[in-house]
């Protein structure tokens, strides 16, 4: 479903700034396949969620979703194949306009825009019926305004938002890290059911160690714009923070100190 | 004095027009958008050599509204293809147009005073009609016998104008194509992630939204009875003082609500205007003065009486917990 092949891409070239972003990266995913990303600050994790969603285009390399090569596509045109969220949940949803017409902006992804009405009688029943199954009451406040609602709320509508019109490629960008612990929780457990309700095929980062291991069926892990570990199937079930943290300190062997402190 | 007011209402219904293509650009697409202060006069402008040169004064208001329509694109491409910042690229298109509208007018005035206008046209279509002695026959009765308005004509039908663009306004502004404009406003990454190519929005609300100013602009011109090329100057604090009147003092919950406010907002400034201008020691080159002030007002006001609001809200809850904590101390005791 996703290829990505040898992706190089480089930050002010020339300049004593330059940065790798990323080298030569390779990534298969198969349909309806759930991997979780990990790695320290700057290891290219967000580097890769936006070249994946064409914020950022390759220097060198392909990106191929769906068998269509898209490595040239700008990111609007892109984002007809690709549902996102993003860590912070204020960037998912437009404050200023009611719950239901952001349902409409995101139902309005797959096709092209016109001069209907956005928020018709049909669709608001279909977005109601989808609402209720976020079981946060959203479906009974379809007229208030986004801004209104809570940090949770509004990352759990964006979730949903996100993955309303069947994207091809669902991209997590540590959307749970700026919830509190129960919300979080909220926002992973309605990820882990819509991922599989759907078989979306989904790309998510996390700094939470734990969550990259309870979640998805293939896990891996970048550093300096690679990846440098990849667990699939069986291995990625029988994983361990522990086991993640040996392997980790085994392909790098220094400096374990202070990744500890910003992966776990 | 009535008949000023009654002018006031006027000049404030067409003024609305412009107001409505301000709030476009700068409350949904939070784009402060200076090319208002040229494009509205090169609608001044295309209508009033048109109207010179023989053409009938409908196309020429028609090709006044496309003028301001391509000036806004002008602006929308130089933000989005060109990357300059949209304070900057307003102000250039507005530098430029400077040059244009004297190109277009090839005079820095135009007298339209003798010509036939859409101004003059609704008013002999409203002569047959015979609806003025009517409402001044009303107006009789109420007392006001004694200065009566020469033509009700201007007053109706720029207030049906007003009214049908903004009741179209806030249709756009609900459909598919709307509710992604004004996302583009409000959260630009979000809608990006939603496939739509807010670069394109941008352009299309400056677009709209200019034309709308050259619209007004036009029809300023055909009622005044000429075109200047300083008629443009403090347009766009004129808008936002219509907008944030508007807002301040009929709420903005709703974008129907909101731009009905602007309307009203439109002739409340040219009411306040003109009560100031009866002011012995105020002449007309105070009334940029006055505008000045009239935003800081209305900007500030608000504010004030909110902080107010809540100090006694505040005030009025400590005493009612004060109260409730003798009582229960009494019932103890």
């Amino acid at each position: 479903m996703l290829q990505l092949n040898q992706i190089y891409k480089v930050f002010n070239e020339g300049t004593p700034d330059e940065k790798l972003a990323l080298g030569n990266l390779e990534l298969q995913m198969t349909k309806g396949e759930f991997v979780t990303v990990i790695g320290s600050n700057g290891a290219g994790k967000s580097t890769l969620m936006n070249m994946i969603s064409g914020k950022i285009l390759p220097d060198a390399g392909e990106v191929i979703i769906d068998g269509e090569n898209v490595s040239t596509i700008e990111e609007h045109a892109r984002a007809k194949m690709i549902g996102r969220v993003f860590q912070d949940p204020m960037l998912g949803t437009a404050p200023h306009m009611t719950i239901e017409e952001n349902m409409a902006i995101a139902y309005g992804r797959t096709n092209r825009r016109g001069f209907g009405f956005g928020v018709t009688k049909k669709r608001k029943a279909l977005f109601k019926e989808s609402l209720s199954t976020l079981h946060l009451g959203l479906e009974n406040r379809m007229s208030a305004k986004v801004g209104l609602l809570s940090g949770g709320e509004r990352q759990a509508l964006s979730l949903l938002m996100a993955t309303f019109t069947d994207p091809k490629i669902l991209l997590l960008d540590e959307h749970t890290a700026a919830l509190d612990p129960s919300r979080a929780e909220l926002v992973t457990n309605l990820t882990k059911e819509i991922v599989e309700k759907n078989q979306l095929t989904t790309l998510m980062v996390t700094h939470n160690m734990q969550q990259a291991i309870d979640l998805g069926n293939s896990l891996i892990m970048m550093d300096k714009g690679q990846i440098i570990f990849e667990a699939r199937g069986v291995e990625k079930q029988e994983l361990t923070v522990e086991k993640l943290l040996n392997e980790f300190q085994r392909i790098k062997g220094e400096k374990m100190l202070n990744d500890r402190a910003v992966l776990i | 004095m009535f008949s000023a007011l009654f002018n006031s209402f006027e000049s404030g219904m067409i003024y609305a027009i412009m107001a409505l293509g301000v709030y476009l650009t700068f409350r949904i697409l939070d784009f402060p958008d200076m090319t208002v202060e040229g494009s509205f006069v090169t609608g001044a402008s295309v209508a009033a050599i048109m109207i010179v040169n023989g053409f009938s004064p409908i196309v020429a208001t028609f090709c006044a509204m496309v003028a301001g329509f391509i000036a806004g694109t002008m602006t929308g491409l130089l933000h989005t293809k060109g990357k300059i910042n949209p304070l900057l690229a307003g102000i250039l298109m507005m530098i430029a147009l400077y040059s244009i509208n004297l190109r277009i007018m090839g005079a820095s005035n135009i007298p339209l005073l003798s010509q036939t206008t859409i101004i003059t046209n609704i008013q002999d279509a409203w002569a047959g009609t015979g609806l003025d002695n009517m409402l001044n026959g009303l107006l009789s009765i109420m007392g006001l016998g004694d200065s009566l308005p020469k033509t009700w004509a201007i007053l109706i039908v720029m207030l049906i104008v007003a009214v049908i663009i903004q009741a179209g306004m806030s249709a756009f502004l609900k459909t598919e194509i709307g509710l992604a404009l004004r996302a583009t406003g409000d959260n630009e990454a979000m809608v990006k992630s939603f496939s739509a190519h807010t670069g394109n929005m941008k352009i299309l609300g400056l677009a709209i939204g200019n034309a709308l100013v050259a619209f007004s602009g036009s029809l300023v011109a055909q009622y005044n009875g000429f075109s200047d090329i300083g008629m443009g100057i403090g347009i766009i604090v004129i808008g936002l003082a219509s907008v944030i009147i508007g807002e301040a003092l009929f709420g903005a919950k709703t974008i129907a609500r909101a731009t009905l406010a602007v309307i009203g907002g439109a002739i409340i400034y040219r009411i306040v205007v003109t009560l100031a201008l009866r002011v012995e020691f105020l002449d007309t080159g105070d009334v940029k003065l006055i505008t000045a002030l009239i935003v800081v007002g209305a900007l500030v006001i608000p504010k004030i009486s909110d902080k107010q609001k809540e100090k006694s809200r505040k005030k009025k809850r400590l005493k009612e917990l004060q109260m409730r904590h003798i009582e229960t101390l009494s019932k103890g005791g």
